[in-house]
């Protein structure tokens, strides 16, 4: 370019002229094949500690984890024990979630190594001794949306995000599963993961599948990925998921999801057109099958199906019921086999799914979502964070997202399990308020919130069997009479956010007994 | 009745009390409870046994009950087919 032009130009903003080879960033031309490339330069390191040394990772900084893994996830220990080793201390862990494999972090937190814990949900030992008052810091508990939106307005920095990936190319094009080949441990989708991976400082592939470039489709582009390490096993393939999830033959649950399809479907939102979510749990996702009867018998077709997407949730998208599937987390083999293969059901991320301050979230858009509770309360309060002993025993999950974006939020429960009544004054610890619930469906009947009378007058209507939530709770508690309070101590050892990263609740630790 | 032998009755499935009864010198009802829901539910259950044990004429007993749950009718269904047992009494009365 000759100067009097460049000159002109920079009148009008800020040029620089084209100089062959000096710019270091653009990769020179090779003369190498594909095939050299992908051997010679890539993003594969040769260890973990060599990706964590170059990861810049620091004393208390953050460090982020999926668990699209669940129960067979080998990651959150590796890298731990990896860090503990390098000398780390005083991390954080933000997890989409922690759940029973996750037992050996408390070792880490005892020894210092781990300081903070972020998470959905926790499970098992290391919730056992964490509601027992293992942590100094509270644990923050956060809903999948609330968390995807905390990491893009930075309420949670991370750091490095150590993400196990299903199959990876030599370049970063990341996904839980593969159409190159079968891989060892497919997961499905990577919904969580891909918010940590738009969002964290270094980004850090664990796999044990490097596929050929491109591995299309990805969930996680190769533009985010800093690293790359190959190791032996990421998990373990039966506990990541199994076939499809199996049906409850627990004639409760079924007695209960019954009931909760027939208030769908009088409940003035079974429309052609209509959006659906079910929750986890035995009854949650037994609504599917009754409600199919329904649908095919009136043929009336569901626009989309969302969340967790399951074996149930696939059979009716292949049969034509269900046009499309928006699938944050793959629940079982048969659903992450539907990603891989349908064109229709696509992989979306936590933010996509139930970001609060989005209006196209994909939890504002949805007519129905069945729900599971552990207590709910006569204000229709939820928990599914604390067990009835008080100790931290579940996820937050996307129940406050999925209750609060649905018009029609349906509960289902049990009155009793075991001697343990599910209705009570006030919940032990508020995960979804009571103003975004709208309906308890149990097995001796179902309360409409007086929030919403029109449902209420829609479902007698059709004669079912409708009370109200003080009545079942009186009902429950003629045959178990009412529970003492539990011993809580004064520490606080878990914060429940909102959505929007407000506090709604504290969970105190458990002491060890009352004097009875 | 009056405890010849140890009484025993009930398992351990949910929702199920499993209760063993032994006689003692010492004076009372002594209860030794392991309950799912002893937080919520410790003094109803051993209130109930207690009352069962007095319905039944037995004193000075010491009791070991492993609870998962079970409600109060099936308690003292238990606790009676204990005190029967190990009084070696037949003579039931079916309400």
């Amino acid at each position: 370019m000759n100067k009097r032009d460049m000159e002109y130009l920079n009148a009008y903003g800020n040029f620089h002229a084209y100089v062959p080879g000096e710019n270091p960033r653009i990769p020179k031309k090779s003369p190498l094949s594909l095939y050299e490339k992908q051997n010679k330069n890539n993003k594969i390191v040769k260890s973990l500690e060599e990706a964590v040394r170059l990861s810049g990772l620091k004393d208390g900084m953050t460090i982020s984890f999926h668990h699209h893994f669940r129960a067979g996830d080998y990651i959150v220990n590796m890298v731990l024990d990896t860090l503990a080793q390098m000398g780390f201390r005083n991390l954080t862990v933000a997890a989409s979630s922690l759940t029973t494999v996750h037992a050996p972090m408390i070792e880490h937190i005892k020894n210092g190594v781990v300081t903070g814990i972020e998470t959905s949900g926790l499970r098992g030992e290391l919730a056992t001794a964490i509601s027992h008052g293992l942590m100094e810091r509270p644990v923050v508990f956060r809903s999948h949306g609330g968390r995807a939106s905390a990491i893009m307005e930075h309420q949670i920095n991370i750091d490095v995000a150590f993400l196990g990936a299903s199959s990876c190319d030599p370049f970063g094009n990341a996904n839980g599963y593969s159409r190159s080949n079968t891989g060892k441990t497919a997961c499905g989708s990577l919904g969580y993961a891909k918010v940590d991976a738009n969002y964290a400082g270094k980004v850090i592939i664990i796999t044990d599948n490097i596929v050929d470039y491109p591995n299309t489709p990805f969930g996680i582009s190769q533009k985010l990925v800093d690293y790359i390490v190959k190791v032996d096993a990421i998990g373990n393939p039966q506990k990541i998921m199994s076939g499809a999830t199996r049906f409850t033959k627990n004639p409760h649950d079924l007695l209960i999801a019954e009931a909760a399809a027939k208030v769908i479907f009088h409940s003035g939102y079974f429309n052609d057109g209509f959006s659906l979510q079910t929750g986890s749990g035995g009854a949650a996702l037994a609504v599917t099958r009754f409600l199919r009867d329904y649908m095919v018998e009136h043929n009336v077709r569901a626009s989309y199906a969302l969340g967790g997407i399951t074996g149930a949730m696939v059979r009716l998208h292949e049969e034509g019921l269900i046009r499309k599937l928006l699938d944050v987390q793959s629940f079982d083999l048969d659903a992450a086999n539907s990603l891989k293969n349908n064109r229709f059901h696509a992989q979306i991320d936590a933010n996509y799914y139930a970001s609060p301050f989005n209006e196209g979230a994909a939890v504002n858009q949805l007519d129905i979502v069945v729900l599971s509770a552990l207590e709910i309360d006569v204000d229709f309060n939820v928990n599914v964070l604390t067990g009835s002993d008080g100790i931290i025993r579940g996820a937050i999950g996307g129940h406050p997202d999925t209750a609060g974006g649905a018009s029609l939020s349906i509960i289902v429960a049990p009155l009793l399990r075991g001697r343990m009544p599910t209705i009570m004054d006030r919940v032990n610890t508020i995960v979804t308020p009571g103003h975004t619930v709208d309906v308890l469906v149990t097995d001796q009947g179902v309360a409409v919130n007086p929030r919403r009378p029109e449902i209420a007058e829609r479902l007698k209507a059709a004669r079912l069997d409708v009370t109200t939530i003080d009545e079942l709770k009186a009902r429950a508690e003629r045959v178990v009479g009412v529970p003492e309070p539990l011993p809580f101590g004064e520490k606080i050892v878990g914060v429940v956010t909102y959505r929007d990263g407000s506090v709604i609740d504290v969970i105190h630790e458990i002491l060890d007994e009352n004097e009875c | 009745m009056q405890l010849i032998v140890a009484g025993i009755a009930g398992t351990m499935e949910s929702g199920d009390i499993l209760i063993e009864l032994e006689a003692t010198e010492q004076e009372g009802v002594h209860i030794d409870l392991d309950s799912t829901v002893s937080n919520q539910y410790g003094k109803q259950i051993k209130r109930v046994i207690t009352e069962t044990l007095k319905d039944c004429g037995i004193q000075n007993v010491y009791v070991k009950a492993v609870d998962k749950g079970a409600l109060d009718c099936t308690i003292r269904a238990r606790v009676t087919a204990a005190a029967h047992n190990g009084s070696k009494n037949e003579d039931f009365c079916w309400e």
